[in-house]
């Protein structure tokens, strides 16, 4: 934590952290203890008087089924998405680790999606899945699918599914590739010795060995699927249809900026602080330690 | 390789070629639509191959715009999602690395208290707080500026903790000797504890600049002046005002360009960005 030979004490620290304290007092401990208390507030949609009205933002939105719907597509969305780019980040990692030419290449190809910001993401998808002009729906037509997300919820929320997680493959596939290549060749080859196949080698080695990184992974994700998707769900549906494709960050927003909500909108960033104080902790105190095979 | 079968080899090809075209596939079919002109992109199916339009689009996405981006060029928004992008990668790698300097080299009161206040700003994304900043930025004139644009998302506590780490694999005995050949802490700050964590440096700075770059959110809510519009809220911008026909060819041009330094930077800096990443998601 510390050096055992430091400098003196002087004026010259504190200092040293004044930027970096003020900008953090300034922007980000102020606003927070801001939404804190605006959240026990009650105001007109003028802004002209406020009432303190203790938890009562709270419990209107505990007792809000529209909230508890978005908690839950919240929680089935960012799921959705961790699994399913987890799962093909994977797949590829664990081909890209047996391939001995050109898995640099393979792994330049990979990587760059994780430079795509999550907005152009959905701009890509927007377009690819536009029900008029895109290139997909028009292809699923002559399945027989007539592919709206613009009317149906369900198809809205693959999709956002889909551009969320298309943009996490990057990520996922460098963190399982450096997982796959830091377990001992010694064991596997051991295993093949003993005449286990590749397949069976995966699921009694590999996958158990790589449990840490899944894990990590698993919280990373879920982090990324709550917060940083916000940019992809304004793109492709703005929430909708019918606010099938609203999670929580995206009703705070909605809530505050458009609907101008202050107090509903604050508890909702309470509850929101609350839940990344809850995966922070789990990501500090459970992941490198407890998830060991 | 363990044993030698042809066929598993083959697969991982195919099934990696197939991821590769997977990932691809969206930026294949924003080029092509790149380079079409309004006409070819009305008619279905739309073309899965290149066409001739491309420098024009180009011309006309950097410098005309289209109506739905109320006929604005997004050359300036290059500009200004650069300076957003490299303010912030040098802001937040400076206030860094001068207070994880401070944390590890200085014995002061309330050094600890420091540290933990530094931690809970991971816990405090922007997302969770939007309202309450803007109202700061907003009190404190700084809608619609370069500054409201970087210095709230300036402070980051994965920095700080890296160059922590970084500082903490520094011997002992460089501080002891620099101390007696009379160095004071800013000298040594400024010859030893830089020069040595240099790679660290370049590595967080790839990984800061492909996140100021791709910010969203903010720059969308703090500007409403046109001057000040990033590349990437104009993307947004565009596909709103074009509901009814948005002009495609030039709608995926903007994309292309929107996507295109962040990208660059990854692929050529490759072993900076791995390093980067791997090191700050600690």
């Amino acid at each position: 934590m510390l050096k055992r030979v430091h400098f003196k004490p002087s004026v010259l620290p504190y200092l040293l952290v004044a930027p970096q304290i003020i900008v953090t007092l300034v922007f980000f401990i102020w606003p927070a203890s801001q939404a804190l208390y605006q959240s026990f507030l009650l105001e007109d949609a003028f802004g002209l008087s406020t009432q303190f009205v203790w938890f009562d933002n709270f419990i209107e939105l505990f007792e809000d089924p529209l909230y508890w719907g978005t908690f839950s597509k919240t929680i089935f969305f960012s799921f959705s998405v961790a699994f399913l780019s987890m799962a093909i980040a994977l797949c590829l990692a664990v081909m890209a680790d047996r391939v001995v030419k050109g898995s640099g290449v393979y792994r330049t190809l990979l990587i760059w999606p994780y430079a795509v910001a999550p907005v152009v993401a959905g701009a890509l998808f927007f377009f690819i899945f536009n029900p008029t002009l895109g290139i997909l729906p028009y292809l699923l037509k002559f399945l027989g699918y007539n592919w709206n997300h613009k009317l149906n919820g369900n198809e809205a929320m693959a999709l956002v599914i889909f551009a969320a997680a298309w943009k996490q493959i990057a990520y996922n596939f460098l963190f399982f590739l450096a997982g796959l290549q830091s377990i001992p060749k010694s064991l596997i080859e051991a295993a093949a010795i003993d005449g286990a196949g590749p397949g069976r080698r995966f699921w009694t080695i590999i996958f158990p060995l790589l449990s840490p990184t899944t894990f990590f992974l698993l919280v990373i994700n879920v982090v990324y699927a709550f917060f940083e998707t916000f940019g992809v769900i304004d793109a492709l549906t703005q929430g909708g249809p019918a606010n099938s494709t609203q999670i929580l960050v995206y009703k705070v927003y909605s809530d505050g900026f458009v609907g101008l909500d202050l107090g509903g909108s604050a508890a909702q960033s309470v509850i929101l602080m609350a839940i990344v104080i809850g995966l922070t902790f789990v990501q500090f105190r459970f992941v490198e330690k407890k998830v060991e095979y | 390789m363990i044993e030698n079968r042809p066929f598993l080899k083959v697969l991982s090809h195919v099934i990696l070629i197939f991821g590769v075209l997977l990932v691809a596939f969206p930026i294949w079919v924003a080029f092509v639509a790149a380079t079409h002109d309004a006409g070819r992109m009305n008619i279905l199916p739309l073309p899965m191959w290149p066409g001739g339009h491309f420098l024009e689009n180009l011309d006309v996405a950097l410098n005309q715009g289209v109506w739905g981006g109320d006929g604005q060029g997004v050359a300036f928004m290059l500009f200004n999602s650069m300076i957003m992008a490299l303010v912030i990668a040098f802001g937040k790698i400076v206030i860094s690395l001068l207070s994880a300097f401070a944390i590890v080299y200085f014995r002061f009161p309330f050094r600890m208290f420091f540290f933990w206040m530094i931690f809970v700003t991971l816990m405090l994304p922007v997302e969770v707080r939007i309202l309450p900043t803007f109202e700061v930025v907003a009190n404190l004139g700084m809608l619609n500026s370069y500054w409201g644009l970087t210095v709230p998302l300036i402070a980051s506590a994965t920095a700080t903790f890296m160059f922590r780490q970084v500082f903490l694999t520094i011997p002992d005995e460089l501080l002891e000797a620099s101390r007696i050949d009379g160095a004071g802490p800013l000298r040594f700050f400024k010859d030893i504890l830089i020069p040595m964590s240099q790679t660290n440096i370049a590595a967080l700075f790839v990984i800061l600049f492909i996140y100021g770059w791709n910010q969203y959110l903010w720059p969308l809510l703090i500007t409403t002046d046109q001057d000040m519009y990033t590349i990437v809220i104009q993307i947004k911008r565009m596909l709103e005002a074009g509901e009814e026909a948005p002009q495609w060819h030039i709608v995926m041009m903007t994309t292309l360009l929107a996507m295109l330094p962040p990208v660059v930077v990854v692929v050529f800096m490759q072993k900076l960005f791995v390093k980067g990443l791997t090191e700050t998601e600690k």
